[in-house]
This record gives C-alpha cells, sequence and structure tokens, in this order.
C-alpha cells in the first residue's frame, strides 16, 4: 500500500500552469488525500469559479499517479471557497522570487474608499508602488507598477 | 410545481443571468477601451461563465436527465432562457456597459451574500465561491461609475443617459413568483424583496460621489424571467449557440 506521505510528495510535483512556479499543494488547492487499500482519492478546489487551469491540472494529476502504478480518483469541491490565505509561505517567497508580488492582507473589500494596500515592487522590494488595474493577465492577479525602479509586475490579489 | 421543479427552473435563472451577461461582456475581447480594461472586462466574462459552469452543473444534476451543463448552456430554445432582460442588452458604448454591470453586480453581491445560507448545501456553496468574485467586479464597475459620472461633461451626459436608459430593466432583478415563493418557504431561495432598499442606497451612496442622478421615470420593463425576452436576446444566442447547431456534439 501506498503512504500518504508519497501521495503529497508527488502532488508537490503538479504545477499550476498560470503560474507554474506554484505546486498546487503550496497553492493550497489540495483539500484532501484520502487513502483506500489500492486507490486514493484526491479532491481538489478551484482558485476562481472559471480558473481554466483546473481541466489541466486534473490531467496532470492522473497522468503523474498512472506513471507510479496509484489509481487515483480527483474529487472537485467548492465549499469551503479557497482563499489566499491557503497559499504557504513557500509559496509567497516562491512567487516574490518569481518576480509576482504575494497577497498582502487586506482590508474588506465591501469598503469601497478604503485606503489602498501597499503592495511592495517583488524586484526592488519599495513600497511605492500604484496600481494600474484591478486585473490582470490571469483571474487571480491584479497589475502593478513599482514607481521606483518603474518595473511593472503582477500581484496575486488577496481572495478571501 | 414540487421542489425539484422549482430548485431546477431557480437555479436556471441563476445560471443563465451570468452566461448571458459572461458572453455580453466577452464580445468586449480585443474592443476594451484601453488594454487594462479589455483585460478586466474578459476577466469579469470569465468569472461569469465559471459561475455560469457552476450553476448548470448542478442544475443537470437536480433535473437528473443525463443532460450536460453544455447541453443547458448550448442546446436551448430561447424561450427557455430565463435571464433578467438587462443582462441581455447590447453592449453599447463603454459607459452603457459599465451601467448594465454596475446595476448587476450590486444586486449580484448581495444575493449571492444571502444566497450563501441557504438550506440548499450546492446553491450555498456555488454562492459563496461566487460572492468572493463579484465584490471585485463591484469595486470595478462602482469605480468606473464614479470616474464617468463625476469625469467630464461628456462622460457623465454619457454615463447618465446609459444609466436613464437602463433603469427599466432594474426592477425584474428582484421579480418573485411562486417559484421563489415555494423556495423561501423552504430557506433554498433568497426573499428578494429584503434586498432592494440596500440594492437602492448604495447605488445611492455611488450616484452622489458621481454626482449622477437616480431616475425618476417609473415605466418598469419585465419578461426575461417567463421567457419573454427582447429583440436582442435572438442575436446573443445565434452566436452562442452557432457551434453546437452547426456540428452537434462537436467537441475540442
Amino acid at each position: 500500500m501506498v503512504k500518504k506521505e508519497k501521495i503529497w510528495e508527488l502532488l508537490e510535483q503538479v504545477f499550476d500552469p498560470e503560474v507554474p512556479v506554484l505546486n498546487i499543494v503550496d497553492l493550497g488547492i489540495v483539500r484532501t488525500v484520502e487513502m483506500n487499500d489500492h486507490t486514493c482519492k484526491v479532491t481538489i478546489t478551484p482558485t476562481y469559479s472559471g480558473c481554466p487551469a483546473m481541466k489541466t491540472i486534473e490531467e496532470e494529476i492522473q497522468k503523474l499517479f498512472q506513471e507510479n502504478d496509484i489509481e487515483v480518483e480527483i474529487e472537485s469541491t467548492l465549499s469551503p471557497a479557497w482563499t489566499t490565505d491557503w497559499i504557504s509561505e513557500n509559496g509567497k517567497n516562491k512567487l516574490r522570487e518569481y518576480g509576482i508580488a504575494p497577497p498582502e492582507n487586506e482590508v474588506d473589500k465591501s469598503v469601497l474608499f478604503a485606503e489602498a494596500t501597499v503592495v511592495p515592487c517583488p524586484l526592488c522590494k519599495s513600497k511605492n508602488t500604484k496600481m494600474v488595474s484591478l486585473f490582470g493577465s490571469t483571474a487571480c492577479k491584479a497589475h502593478y507598477q513599482c514607481n521606483e525602479c518603474l518595473e511593472p509586475f503582477d500581484y496575486f490579489k488577496c481572495l478571501r | 410545481m414540487n421542489k425539484q421543479e422549482a430548485i431546477l427552473e431557480y437555479t436556471l435563472r441563476i445560471a443563465d443571468d451570468s452566461l448571458l451577461l459572461g458572453h455580453r461582456i466577452s464580445e468586449w475581447c480585443g474592443h476594451g477601451p484601453i488594454l487594462e480594461e479589455d483585460i478586466a472586462l474578459t476577466n469579469i466574462a470569465l468569472d461569469l461563465i465559471g459561475q455560469a459552469t457552476n450553476f448548470f452543473d448542478y442544475a443537470a444534476k437536480v433535473q437528473g436527465e443525463g443532460k450536460t451543463c453544455d447541453d443547458l448552456a448550448f442546446l436551448r430554445l430561447e424561450r427557455e432562457y430565463k435571464n433578467v432582460l438587462l443582462v441581455e442588452q447590447k453592449n453599447g458604448h463603454f459607459g452603457d456597459t459599465i451601467a448594465r454591470q454596475f446595476f448587476f453586480d450590486v444586486f449580484r453581491k448581495l444575493f449571492f451574500e444571502s444566497l450563501s445560507k441557504s438550506t440548499d448545501q450546492d446553491l450555498a456553496a456555488i454562492a459563496e465561491k461566487s460572492l468572493k468574485e463579484t465584490r471585485y467586479h463591484l469595486k470595478h464597475s462602482s469605480e468606473w461609475i464614479i470616474r464617468l459620472g463625476d469625469g467630464t461633461q461628456e462622460s457623465h451626459d454619457k454615463i447618465q443617459g446609459s444609466v436613464d436608459y437602463l433603469w427599466k430593466f432594474t426592477d425584474e432583478l428582484f421579480f418573485m413568483d411562486q417559484v421563489d415563493e415555494l423556495l423561501i418557504k423552504e430557506n433554498i431561495a433568497v426573499d428578494l424583496t429584503a434586498l432592494k432598499a440596500n440594492w437602492k442606497s448604495y447605488i445611492s451612496e455611488i450616484f452622489q460621489e458621481a454626482t449622477l442622478n437616480i431616475p425618476t421615470n417609473g415605466w418598469q420593463q419585465a419578461g426575461g424571467r417567463k421567457g419573454l425576452h427582447s429583440e436582442h436576446m435572438g442575436y446573443a444566442l445565434a452566436e452562442l449557440q452557432y457551434m453546437q447547431r452547426a456540428y452537434p456534439n462537436m467537441q475540442w
């Protein structure tokens, strides 16, 4: 029988196709792993409702487990809804190194005129940055620019 | 009408709102006024289509006839779509799109907040998920309403014109019939009358900031929830359904 640790190790080899520096465990979308005698069940949850990467991720898991002779059943769940709080510290560091600013603690988004969140530039670390657009290159990112080094960068927006 | 039929109808109404508005906004792809806005609108379209997918998946499960999400999205006839008239209206100019989006986003945020407390576990889960995305949509459309309304004379006049034109489709957001009544008793559906005051007060707050007036014209147009659509619906469906009609069961 395969050990549960081995399953988690394998899952760490599956990467988000849109943020290839993050594996799906760091991203926090793997919710549970259940073991039976010869099979295992992996439950994953989407980051956003329309995340086009979910299908690819499921296929990647299937392929990898097949190569390792492990039968896997993949289930998708919506509740509880994914939050950026589930991204691991390790994941946040990887994002920063990759040039994507990780989610910051944001105030309640229902407060429209609240003070803007300070998102430090992932390159020069300056806190003097500005939001260009709430929406970025993928559903999970916003578009920012650094006022110091002028570099445009992605911000992995806070979702709670 | 039994409970199962009511849940199916109720779920399709929500799904159709998301699908049609998602389709409409996706028409902006490549046509946004600036690159960032092009990306923003298509992101919102993607969220809405994703939400529609989740609601259609659930509707197909409730229906229990072996149909798929795609069957429901692409293979029904016009009168079987139950979306409100607001979401099928043409994109018009950017202000028209933003005004339509704003009225809908304010409603949707309040609606999902309530639906996430539904005793129907599936509806509650999809609502909880969708709510987080809708908050971003609302922030986006609210900011544009203020920017356009409190912008130049031209932008102010244009957005006020959009608001005045679309106002007649807003009452239908709060349409309820026996489907809702039956499900409200079971704490499944949202009592929309309870949302209306909050909807209006949020809009008043943003309009005040945007120096815009809430229209006083009382005439309201409805029909979408009963399958009676405006002429724009046929054109939207023609494009939406073309592929499945021309090449039945095709996949890619």
